[in-house]
C-alpha cells in the first residue's frame, strides 16, 4: 500500500462503495454482503481476475476492487461460454436434447443425463424399470466419486501442491472414466439415459469391473487422506476462510457439498428419493464451519458414503430390462402441462423444468444450474479476505462453467 | 404439506386483498402453480418464507415464459333482422324476419410475458411450490417486483430472465445483463426473436475498423433490397 497521505480515488472506489452500499440497502436484513470500509489510505486497485486466469477452471471473470492485499468488491462476470442451451433445446425433440445436457457439467455428464431424464418422465408420466434404476445410480455415483475426487485434486494444485495430488486424483478418476467408456461408448459425453430406462445393458463383464474398480476405491481414499488431512499448509490455508453461514447459504440458494459444509441437513436424495434411493442405507455428512476445509471434506465424506451405495447397488442389481417396453420412442409427444425434475447432482440440485403444449418439441425448457447459484454468495465468502484466498474460496465451490454459462 | 387450494387460503388470510389463482397442470406431474398479482408479490413472498407451517426458505429455480399474442377464432351465433319478400304476397313486398347465422369472429388475446418461481423448503422438508407472475403486455409493461430481498438466490436468476426475456425487475439490487454482453440490444429467449445477420458487427471508434463495418452495412443493405 503507498503512504501517501492524502486519498487519491483513482479507481473509482468510492462510486463502488456507494453502488454497493445501495445496493445492499435493497436486500432484506441479514442476507445484505457486508461492507468492507479501508482506512482511505492510498490507492485502491481494480483487478481483472480472467477470463483467462488458471484457477477460474474455464472462461470466468472477477472483477476485483483491492486494497493491498485484502478484496473489498468482487464482481462475478459470466457468459463467455453461452450458446443459449434453451433456446437450441425448444428448437428440437425432446430426445435431441439429451446429448446437449452431457456438455452442461461436462464432468459429470450422466447425472445431467438422469436430471434431464428424470423431468421428461414426470411430464410424460413414465416408468422406468427396476434395473435401468439400478444402474443410474450405479453410474450416478460413480459420477459423484470421480467429480468430487477431481475437485479436491484441483483445489489442492491450486493450494500450490503441483501435481501429485490431482494426479492420484485422475488415476482413479481414469478407472471409473473407463467403466463409462465400455459401457457408454463415451468417457466423458456419455448420453445413455432415456425416457423410461437407459440406452444399453451393463453385461455381466462390466458389472464385475465395476465391483473391482469400487473395492479399489477406499484404498485410494484412505492414501488421499493418509497424505493430506493432517497436512499444516492445507489447515492453515482453509480452516476459517470462506466461511458461509448456514442462514444465507438456504437463503441465497446454495445446494450440494456446499450447503452441507454450512451444517445444513438436506440432501435431496433424502428428501425426494428420487430413483430408488430408498432402498440405500447411507450417511449424510455434515459440516460444521462452512469453511473451505469443511467443504474439503464433506466431499472426501461424500465419496465413502456413495461407495457404500456402489456396493448396495451392485449387489442388490436385479434382472430384467433396462428401458420400459411401452417407452415411445417415435413421435414422442407428452401432453400438454409443465413438470419440474431435480436431483442431488455432485455440484448440487440439478433440475430440468419444462412446459408441454403437446407438440414433439418443448415449449419452454430451463435448466436449473447449480454451479451459477451456488456463485451468488462469492462475493460474500471473499470480501476481507486475501487475493490468493479468491482462488482456493473459489476452487470449494465447484463449478464448470459450460453449466454456468450454457 | 398443504395442497395448493390451502396454500391459497392461507394466503388471503394473511395478506388481505391479494389476488391469487390456482392455475391447473393437465400433465401427470401434477404440479399445479398459484398466479399472483404483481401487487403484493413482495409480501406474498415474505408469508411463504416466514410462515411457520409452510417455511418455504429455499427458492430453488427462477424462469420466465414468454407467452405470444394469441389469435382466436370464436364461432358466434348472431340474430338479426332480415327484410324478405312475403310469400305468395306482391312482388316487391317485404317483412322484416329474426334471422340467425353463424359468425366467425376473430380477437387477439394480448401475449405476455410470465416468471415462474419454485419453491421448497429445507426446514420442512417438502416442496415444490410453484409461484407465477405475468406482465401486462410483452412491450412497455414488462415489468414485475423483485423477489431478491426476500430470496438471495433470485438475484442472478433474476438477471438472466432479464438479460434473456427482456422482463424488468423493480427492486432488484444489481439488474445488468449477465450471459449476454451488454451492448446487445434484444432479448433472445422471446419466441419471436430473431437472429442478426452478424452477431460480431461492432462499430468501434477505429478508422479502420469502423471502414470495415461500414462495408458490411452495405453489403447487408444490398442483400435486403434484392427482390
Amino acid at each position: 500500500m503507498s503512504s501517501s497521505s492524502t486519498h487519491v480515488d483513482k479507481s473509482g472506489y468510492l462510486d463502488n462503495v456507494t453502488a454497493r452500499l445501495a445496493r445492499s440497502e435493497k436486500l432484506d436484513g441479514w442476507n445484505r454482503p457486508p461492507v468492507i470500509e479501508t482506512d482511505g489510505e492510498g490507492e485502491l486497485l481494480e483487478l481483472a481476475m480472467g477470463p483467462h486466469h488458471p484457477s477460474t477452471h474455464g472462461v470466468f471473470r472477477m472483477d476485483l476492487a483491492l486494497d493491498g492485499e485484502r478484496v473489498i468488491r468482487l464482481k462475478p462476470v459470466f457468459g463467455y461460454l453461452h450458446r443459449n442451451h434453451e433456446q437450441l433445446a425448444q428448437n428440437q425433440t425432446y430426445l435431441a436434447s439429451m446429448p446437449y445436457t452431457d456438455r452442461l457439467d461436462y464432468i459429470c455428464s450422466l447425472t445431467n443425463n438422469w436430471a434431464y431424464a428424470l423431468a421428461v418422465e414426470k411430464l410424460a408420466g413414465q416408468a422406468v424399470p427396476e434395473r435401468a434404476e439400478y444402474l443410474r445410480v450405479i453410474l450416478a455415483e460413480l459420477t459423484r466419486i470421480q467429480n468430487h475426487a477431481s475437485t479436491i485434486g484441483f483445489l489442492l494444485q491450486e493450494m500450490g501442491a503441483s501435481g501429485t495430488p490431482l494426479m492420484y486424483a485422475f488415476r482413479e478418476r481414469e478407472k471409473i472414466l473407463d467403466l463409462f467408456e465400455s459401457l457408454t461408448g463415451s468417457r466423458m459425453m456419455c448420453n445413455y439415459m432415456r425416457f423410461g430406462g437407459c440406452r444399453v445393458d451393463a453385461s455381466d463383464a462390466w458389472l464385475n469391473g465395476a465391483r473391482k474398480v469400487v473395492a479399489g476405491l477406499p484404498q485410494f481414499i484412505d492414501e488421499f487422506e493418509n497424505f493430506l488431512m493432517s497436512n499444516e499448509i492445507l489447515m492453515a490455508r482453509c480452516q476459517g476462510v470462506g466461511v458461509l453461514k448456514p442462514e444465507l447459504a438456504v437463503n441465497a440458494g446454495i445446494s450440494g457439498p456446499m450447503l452441507r459444509a454450512s451444517g445444513v441437513n438436506y440432501d435431496i436424495r433424502k428428501v425426494d428419493h428420487y430413483g430408488i434411493y430408498d432402498r440405500f442405507k447411507f450417511r449424510v455428512p455434515l459440516g460444521d464451519h462452512g469453511d473451505i476445509f469443511d467443504r474439503y471434506m464433506i466431499r472426501m465424506l461424500e465419496m465413502r458414503e456413495s461407495i457404500s451405495i456402489l456396493e448396495q447397488a451392485l449387489k442388490q442389481l436385479p434382472g430384467g430390462p433396462v428401458m420400459d417396453p411401452k417407452a415411445k420412442i417415435r413421435n414422442f409427444r407428452p401432453k400438454a402441462g409443465e413438470a419440474y425434475g431435480r436431483i442431488e447432482a455432485p455440484k448440487g440440485e440439478l433440475g430440468f423444468y419444462l412446459i408441454s403444449d403437446g407438440s414433439p418439441n418443448p415449449y419452454r425448457y430451463r435448466v436449473r444450474p447449480p454451479s451459477l447459484i451456488n456463485l451468488t454468495v462469492l462475493e460474500d465468502m471473499c470480501l476481507g479476505s486475501n487475493v490468493a484466498d479468491v482462488v482456493l474460496i473459489f476452487g470449494s465451490v465447484d463449478i464448470v462453467l459450460g453449466e454456468v454459462d450454457r | 404439506m398443504k395442497t395448493v387450494e390451502e396454500i391459497r387460503a392461507a394466503i388471503l388470510a394473511a395478506v388481505p386483498g391479494a389476488a391469487v389463482t390456482v392455475l391447473p397442470n393437465a400433465s401427470p406431474s401434477a404440479q399445479q402453480s398459484l398466479l399472483i398479482g404483481a401487487e403484493h408479490a413482495t409480501a406474498i413472498a415474505k408469508f411463504l418464507r416466514d410462515d411457520e407451517e409452510l417455511a418455504l426458505d429455499f427458492l430453488s429455480n427462477v424462469t420466465g415464459v414468454d407467452w405470444l399474442d394469441k389469435e382466436i377464432a370464436e364461432k358466434v351465433k348472431v340474430t338479426r333482422q332480415v327484410a324478405k319478400p312475403v310469400e305468395g304476397g306482391e312482388p316487391g313486398q317485404v317483412q322484416m324476419m329474426d334471422e340467425t347465422v353463424e359468425e366467425t369472429r376473430k380477437h387477439v388475446e394480448p401475449g405476455y410475458l410470465e416468471v415462474v418461481y419454485h419453491l421448497f423448503s429445507v426446514a420442512k422438508k417438502h416442496g415444490p411450490v410453484v409461484l407465477r407472475m405475468r406482465t401486462a403486455n410483452r412491450t412497455d409493461k414488462a415489468e414485475l417486483p423483485s423477489l431478491t430481498p426476500v430470496w438471495r438466490s433470485a438475484e442472478f436468476q433474476e438477471r438472466e430472465v432479464f438479460d434473456l426475456f427482456g422482463i424488468v425487475f423493480k427492486g432488484h439490487p444489481d439488474l445488468r445483463r449477465i450471459l449476454m454482453w451488454d451492448e446487445f440490444k434484444d432479448f433472445p429467449m422471446r419466441r419471436d426473436y430473431v437472429e442478426p445477420d452478424d452477431f460480431e458487427y461492432e462499430p468501434t471508434p477505429h478508422d479502420e475498423v469502423l471502414k470495415r463495418a461500414q462495408a458490411h452495412r452495405a453489403h447487408v443493405g444490398a442483400a435486403e433490397a434484392k427482390p
